[in-house]
């Protein structure tokens, strides 16, 4: 399996510092000042209080597996090869969620409510890519 | 990840104003299927025209114009011969159906028109429009589509109540057996049991093949006025009696990870707005892009319990009954929906509400439908209440 071939990251100015921790092997997060919670995706003021309020933080990287699919229609070419493959959706200790794939686990161990840690097992070109196998 | 906003949902117990003040003059359908020789422009042309022919109207007639996924209301407007006082494009996404009858709700009872045409033309079979791919934020993970985001849903609605995927079994055969009495729906004439919808093509698991919509070529028309000036047209005008919206845009671009429960609940307030309770509806069109939705939308505005849907939905209670048999309590999707007629995005679902009023039917007809009720779960959480103008 490769994701040298996988679509690449949509950068904006929001999300540019998202993916430069990933090429570092960091998960970061914004993180309101006046509530002390963390959202995502980025963007250019906290949804809890509508103001540019926030601060980056790098995350536990830690959560739960809150469900899972298994993609058999293939939308992007430079995934063929990867057919079936699963998409999972993590809850992250500090509150998003992301759409993510499992690293270093196998599909069996797939299940809702598992405790997941994040790893960086490479990207498309010049992009690392986040993805989360069981609790390190 | 909500904010902690709270909901600025329509109160319990307040009429909507404008109850019965718009009615519904004139319908109009294309064939479903796929149309290489035309586009959304000669499709939406032959709608409008079924519709004009339906209410017994011209195009000089129309003074208000919305389009639904035809690119220009500008192009669409000088074909048709129609200068209007108000005109506008509506976004793409289905919940725009019911957004756009609301719109032309405004529209009538605030003078801006007094006769609005809508109208929506698809041609996405013939230009083999793919509902998944492209640029978005969660590509490079290869997650992409509306299926997908309601596979994702379905699962974890699985995993907190215990519902199964045999539950959306029934949905789909419901719809297909409605099909199968409505000659002109896609998949007319061929019938399908729990057992082909258990064993179909997997698209994203958990969900299969007879869980998705059928994308199409077709476009349908609405005609819109005010209830008196419908009153003296040539078909039996259906009032618009009730419009409860509820929109959560909190998801952060990932599935909804509360079914739109909370929403949906809001939109409960229509029976109010309508002043007409669940009992004295006949019948149901609900937004089935997927069959999960069905399954949200039952829960979301309290026909069962949260997390019930799976059992109010066995034996039937969605299907009509055939050949003098008693059907189910809630006919629903009687042309066949989204999954089994064609994916017209909320538009042909509507049009099926309005002509099961009319008593138009035939072999699929509700009887006695006197007031028929709209549910679309999406981001922009709607319920619509229709009745006959002399229910």
């Amino acid at each position: 399996m490769s994701l040298a071939t996988r679509p690449k990251p949509l950068l904006d100015i929001w999300n540019t510092p998202f993916w430069e921790a990933c090429r570092d092997h960091r998960l970061v997060l914004q993180r309101c000042t006046a509530t002390g919670r963390c959202f995502f995706p980025p963007a250019p003021v906290s949804p809890f209080t509508g103001r540019p309020e926030w601060e980056w933080i790098t995350a536990s990287g830690r959560g739960e597996l809150w469900s899972w699919v298994v993609f058999h229609q293939g939308y992007f070419g430079g995934m063929k090869d990867e057919l079936p493959y699963p998409v999972v959706m993590v809850k992250l200790d500090e509150g998003p969620f992301l759409l993510t794939n499992i690293d270093g686990m196998a599909e069996e161990d797939i299940a809702i409510g598992r405790r997941v840690s994040v790893r960086f097992p490479g990207g498309p070109d010049g992009f690392v890519l986040p993805q989360f196998g069981l609790e390190a | 990840m909500p904010p902690d906003t709270p909901l600025a949902s329509p109160a319990i117990g307040t009429p909507w104003p404008l109850r019965d003040k718009v009615a519904f003059a004139g319908i109009g359908t294309t064939r479903y299927g796929n149309f290489p020789d035309t586009d959304s422009y000669g499709l939406g042309c032959e709608a409008l025209n079924a519709a004009l022919d339906d209410a017994g109207l011209k195009p000089s007639d129309i003074d208000g114009l919305i389009v639904n996924r035809i690119p220009s209301y500008e192009r669409f407007a000088e074909m048709m011969g129609i200068n209007p006082q108000y005109c506008l494009l509506t976004e793409t996404p289905g919940r725009f159906s019911g957004v756009s009858l609301a719109l032309a709700a405004q529209a009538i009872a605030t003078g801006a028109a007094k006769t609005i045409a809508l109208v929506y033309g698809n041609n996405g079979r013939s230009v083999r429009m793919l509902y998944g791919g492209g640029d978005s934020q969660w590509s490079p993970w290869g997650m992409t589509s509306p299926g997908a985001i309601h596979a994702m849903m379905w699962r974890r609605h699985m995993h907190d109540f215990g519902t199964t995927h045999a539950d959306l079994g029934h949905v789909s055969v419901a719809f297909r057996h409605h099909a199968c009495l409505n000659p002109v729906a896609v998949m007319h004439g061929r019938p399908i049991t729990q057992e082909d919808h258990a064993a179909a093509r997997p698209i994203c698991e958990p969900l299969r093949l007879l869980d998705y919509c059928l994308i199409n070529d077709g476009a349908v028309a609405w005609i819109m006025t005010g209830a008196e000036r419908a009153r003296d047209m040539k078909r039996p005008p259906v009032l618009v009696s009730g419009y409860a919206r509820q929109d959560c845009f909190a998801y952060g671009g990932a599935p909804a990870h509360d079914w739109w429960y909370p929403t949906l609940s809001a939109c409960r307030s229509v029976y109010d707005r309508a002043g007409i309770g669940r009992e004295d509806i006949q019948g149901l069109g609900i937004y089935d892009n997927f069959s999960p939705t069905v399954l949200f939308s039952l829960e979301g505005l309290g026909f069962c319990g949260q997390g019930e849907s799976g059992d109010f939905v066995q034996d039937g209670t969605l299907q009509l009954g055939v050949d003098g048999q008693k059907g189910g309590r809630w006919p629903t999707n009687t042309s066949g929906g989204h999954l089994s007629d064609s994916y017209m995005q909320g538009w042909g679902i509507i049009a099926e509400c309005i002509r099961q009023l009319r008593g138009e039917c035939g072999a699929r007809q509700i009887p006695d439908a006197r007031a028929m009720q709209y549910i679309c779960a999406t981001h922009i959480a709607q319920s619509i209440i229709f009745r006959r103008a002399d229910a």
